[in-house]
């Protein structure tokens, strides 16, 4: 299929399970070809699931020419770059009728803010339906053409996505009887401080 | 009241002597029918307790009712999130006064092993008043009919009259509770102060 914008992920380590780029404008072409094809037949989607990639600021040290008490020398200076994030969706292939898989499928957003669409797969294969709609809810990817894209764990009204990097969970650490580590400081911030007594211990 | 020592005479010549506390009391212990419904893997263990090897009719609690009309006691036996908790919230509310709590296991007395988790309440006493809790992951049969024993002493020992008395006797007593709103980040409010005061931690 010329132009239809797939590459490959590899995977350097030892269990050495590449996967494939989609393009998310031709995800549903490749992905009736994996599934009608007579060698692949792809015939059963058995997961699922989400990535999150916040963004990465990177530091990184160039080199420049600068005019120095007039003259001209080479310095390296460090700049910081921000590499935008994205939410990525990983699907996993099998195929029952061939005995052979898995093929990994990934698609990424183009942010992870307002631009978080990608194509659903539930018209391939319809066990896609469900898991999609978990990866909606809890990494707010937007599947266009899902049948029925409501919230499948958390309740209609919940606005956030818990799996994010981000996700701020709600301050109820009135109450940590047996707290420690993370959990002891966030508890710490409720309780009244004591003399000779270290907050959060 | 009757003298112990009296009454135990009076059986011994053919008079059977109590009161209608003791009575009613007594008729109430026996027929706990609990409410239908399983929360988590708890719920198997509940099971297991009402089949032959545990067998939970001895305790006059085989009757396991489907509707919360017709239930006396409602066992929470798993994880209740805060997708489930408003309607446990409102299940106990249309149970008939008067009712019992359970709170069976981790997860229902304090959320267990998810506590931190982003969907699971830290315990359903902060929403409902409960009467035995029983710690474990999941608790054997067992330890359910050791709640359920307690449960039975705890109606036993109610008077009538007076402060304590049963909710149903008591024309000031409030059955129902605010069932919680499910909110853009959590339930609101998280806790019904009412029922469940900030418990104090001994450090």
């Amino acid at each position: 299929m010329p132009g239809a914008g797939v590459g490959i992920v590899s995977n350097p380590g030892p269990s050495g399970q590449h996967s494939l780029r989609l393009n998310p404008s031709h995800a549903a072409a490749v992905a009736k070809f994996l599934r009608d094809d007579a060698e692949l037949a792809l015939d059963f989607l058995s997961n699922v699931t989400g990535v999150d990639w916040p963004d990465k600021e990177i530091a990184e040290k160039v080199k420049v020419s600068k005019a120095v008490d007039g003259v001209e020398q080479t310095v390296e200076e460090t700049r910081k770059r921000v590499e935008p994030g994205c939410l990525e969706v990983v699907y996993h292939l099998f195929s029952v009728a061939r005995k052979h898989g898995p093929v990994i499928l990934r698609m990424r957003t183009v942010n992870r803010t307002d631009q978080v669409e990608l194509p659903s797969l539930t018209s391939i294969w319809r066990s896609a339906e469900f898991q999609e709609r978990e990866v909606f809810d809890l990494y707010g990817v937007v599947f266009t053409g899902h049948p029925d894209l409501r919230r499948l764990l958390m309740w209609d009204e919940f606005t956030d996505h818990p799996m994010r990097r981000d996700y701020v969970e709600p301050d109820d650490f009135e109450y940590e009887p047996t707290a420690h580590d993370a959990v002891a400081a966030r508890a710490a911030a409720h309780q009244e401080p004591r003399e000779g007594k270290v907050a959060g211990q | 009241m009757v003298d112990e020592g009296l009454k135990i005479e009076l059986g011994k010549q053919g008079v059977f002597v109590t009161t209608i506390e003791e009575l009613y009391n007594w008729g109430r212990k026996s027929s706990i029918w609990p409410m239908q419904f399983g929360l988590a893997c708890c719920a198997i263990e509940m099971i297991a307790t009402t089949m032959a090897r545990y067998d939970l009719a001895r305790f006059g609690a085989e009757v396991f009712r489907p509707s919360p009309r017709q239930a006396d006691m409602m066992i929470i036996s798993g994880t209740v999130t805060k997708k489930m908790a408003p309607q446990v919230v409102r299940l106990y509310n249309q149970m008939a006064e008067p009712k019992y709590v359970i709170a069976m296991g981790a997860c229902a007395i304090s959320g267990g092993p998810f506590k931190q988790g982003y969907n699971v309440l830290k315990g359903i006493d902060r929403y409902i008043p409960v009467d035995v809790h029983i710690p474990g992951c999941p608790p054997r049969p067992e330890a359910l009919l050791q709640a359920f024993m307690t449960l039975q002493k705890k109606i036993e020992a109610q008077h009538l009259t007076g402060a304590g008395r049963p909710r149903h006797l008591d024309a000031e007593g409030q059955g129902e509770f605010p069932v919680p709103v499910q909110g853009e980040h959590d339930l609101e409010p998280t806790s019904n102060k009412g029922v469940w005061p900030l418990p104090v931690i001994i450090r």
